[in-house]
């Protein structure tokens, strides 16, 4: 982040904003709590979701927003965090994993990265060979992809006589987190870890954005015929990106796993990969600050239709809530296609290119 | 002397409609060298087979001796090959300054998790080529619109982005398609200065242009190009006289009517 700019101040800002309600949840002065205060619809709970969605939001972000490649099964890579996570940590024994490492406390955090890492890697291979072609070919592969994690995970990955994944019902009982002794649980210790992360995350996205990469991947997004004639190495960029996109999924996946203490397929199947890029559309894809600004927004919304709208329907039930996102996204497409970072707002123009 | 770019032969087709049929020409170290032709002769495909944009059917692109097939149009830029575009290229809501700084990419060999990390390096070079941009910005009196947003400029003033965005990869060989089009006359006239001024400091020059007069003033050697194929190579004023050539362009003539 350089020094003095505007994204310095908004980041003071939400950090202020990250330590207060972390110290109103884990202090609760004179019995107020978060939940209280808002009624209910801001619980530890939602804002520990919000931090784990934000570190794929950043991602996302840079991967649409920025170098203008969509991807429709970034859950996947979630996912594979996560499973990663969970099987290494549960099912350790039966892939012959000594006790003595399984349970250190290290050892999640290990797999954590290196999940990350693997899932950066395989995802620059996928992208080295797909990006290289123009048009949309990667939002194609990744809803492939997508509904192919989502088969293998419930499927136990072809080998169900090892049970790995557990199928349908998926993993329980995975560990919390631990620094030496020191448990990040309960929820009020682990919100500052996500949260942590989830700074840290923005960022590594701004710097890439300030950076004569980001500037390389707007233009990219311009013109990308212009951006291959100045040796803008565009397939190696974009292949980069979509690393970097999907390791930061992964790690989301883990703190997940270890948040949730258990994971099912369903998490990740292509419904949440389409929630991810609304998320990053209501936020505003060309923008870090829509990461949080999007998650906050619709999970405060599926909150807010939870509680006080779909009961009040008979007739409309929790099937409508992809539905309703479906419209809102039409909707913010037309009158707000920047997001609500963005202060440009405009009335549709049809048949506009 | 030896050629900088020598096209021998080559032919591309789409689909089997032959837009170059063997195409051999040489392009001299130091020339401006003109590519003149009647609409949908093949002059924007050679300038897509030299950029890499397209891959020839047939014949061979050599620069500095080495072909240059099948390379990918940013390798072609990394050996010093650059282009502007007939319909202006150019990265809508970025400023003038941010397009030069995108052409003086290829010095800043920073990756992702570099600039993720933001390094000191990052930084360093970052301030540098500012210094760089805005040096070349001054001399193509584009400094006043640093900040603009180039989508928010005059038509002429963005081609002059393009051209600023092209010679910031310090180019050996600049292709140049079209660049008077759509400018007014005074502004022609300040293009070709320009265009004049960039070839004494060293940069060779290949350009497309349909205003004669302006190429005839400019163009050290034409090449004319016809149904895909070269019609007549040589100093304008010959190539101006030459019965093929006003043959070709009354065709098109007919062609209009
Ligand atoms: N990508 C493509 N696919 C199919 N046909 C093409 C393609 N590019 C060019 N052509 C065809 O090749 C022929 C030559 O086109 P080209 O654009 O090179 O002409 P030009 O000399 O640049 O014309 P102009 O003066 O109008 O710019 C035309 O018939 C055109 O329709
Ligand atoms: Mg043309």
């Amino acid at each position: 982040m350089r020094k003095g700019s505007p994204d310095t101040w908004a980041f003071a800002g939400a950090v202020g904003v990250v330590l207060l309600l972390g110290w109103l949840e884990l202090r609760r002065p004179g019995g107020v709590s978060i939940a209280r205060i808002s009624g209910g619809l801001l619980t530890i709970d939602l804002l520990i979701r919000a931090g784990i969605f934000t570190i794929i939001l950043v991602g996302l972000n840079l991967l649409m927003g920025y170098a203008g490649q969509v991807s429709l099964g970034q859950a996947a890579f979630y996912g594979m965090g996560a499973y990663f996570s969970a099987i290494l940590t549960v099912k350790a024994a039966v892939l012959g994993i000594s006790p003595a490492v399984a349970r250190a406390w290290w050892w999640p955090w290990f797999v954590m990265g290196g999940a990350a890492v693997l899932v950066g890697v395989f995802s620059f291979l996928i992208g080295w060979v797909i990006l290289r072609l123009r048009g949309h070919y990667l939002a194609m592969a990744t809803l492939g992809l997508g509904i192919m994690v989502y088969i293998v995970l419930r499927e136990n990955l072809g080998i169900p006589q090892l049970n790995l994944t557990g199928g349908f019902d998926g993993i329980v009982d995975i560990p919390r987190l631990h620094l030496g002794a020191f448990a990040l649980w309960p929820e009020s210790r682990y919100y500052f870890l996500v949260w942590a992360v989830a700074l840290a995350t923005i960022v590594l996205g701004l710097n890439v954005v300030h950076s004569p990469v980001g500037r390389a991947l707007r233009a990219i997004h311009g013109s990308e015929a212009a951006a291959e004639s100045v040796g803008i190495v565009v397939p190696l960029l974009k292949a980069q990106i979509f690393a970097l996109s999907a390791s930061l999924a992964s790690l989301a996946g883990s703190l997940y796993a270890h948040f949730q203490a258990a994971v099912v397929p369903d998490t990740f199947g292509f419904v949440p990969s389409l929630e991810l890029v609304v998320m990053s559309a209501i936020g505003g894809m060309a923008s870090i600050w829509g990461a949080p600004l999007g998650v906050l927004a619709v999970l405060l919304i599926q909150e807010l239709l939870r509680t006080h709208v779909l009961g009040l329907i008979p007739a409309v039930t929790a099937e409508m809530e992809p539905v309703i996102f479906g419209a809102l996204l039409v909707l913010i497409m037309m009158f707000w296609p920047g997001g609500l970072v963005s202060s440009r707002r405009r009335r549709p123009v049809w048949g506009e290119r | 002397m030896d050629a900088l770019l020598e096209v021998r032969e080559v032919s591309k087709s789409f689909d089997g409609l032959v837009a170059l049929a063997e195409v051999t020409l040489c392009i001299h170290p130091g020339q401006i060298k003109g590519l003149i032709g009647p609409n949908g002769a093949g002059k924007t495909t050679l300038f897509n087979l030299i950029a890499g944009t397209l891959v020839p059917t047939a014949g061979d692109i050599r620069f500095r001796g080495q072909s240059i097939v099948g390379l990918p149009p940013y390798r072609i830029a990394h050996l010093g090959i650059s282009r502007t575009f007939q319909n202006v290229q150019i990265f809508p809501g970025m400023t003038v300054l941010e397009h030069v700084l995108v052409g003086l990419h290829r010095y800043t060999l920073s990756g992702v998790l570099a600039a993720a990390a933001r390094t000191r390096r990052i930084k360093g070079t970052e301030a540098a080529l500012r210094e760089r941009a805005c040096a070349l910005l001054d001399k193509l009196g584009l400094a006043a619109w640093a900040d603009t947003p180039v989508d928010s400029l005059p038509f002429g003033l963005q081609r002059m982005v393009e051209l600023a965005r092209a010679l910031a990869t310090s180019p050996q060989l600049l292709l140049l398609d079209e660049p008077g089009a759509g400018l007014n006359p005074t502004e022609k006239a300040a293009v070709s200065q320009l265009i004049r001024k960039i070839r004494d400091e060293g940069v060779t020059v290949f350009l497309v242009e349909h205003d004669m007069q302006m190429m005839m003033g400019l163009a050290d050697e034409v090449a004319v190009l016809d149904h895909g194929m070269l019609l007549a190579e040589g100093p304008p004023v010959e190539v101006q006289r030459d019965p093929q050539v006003i043959a070709a362009y009354l065709g098109e003539a007919d062609d209009v009517a």
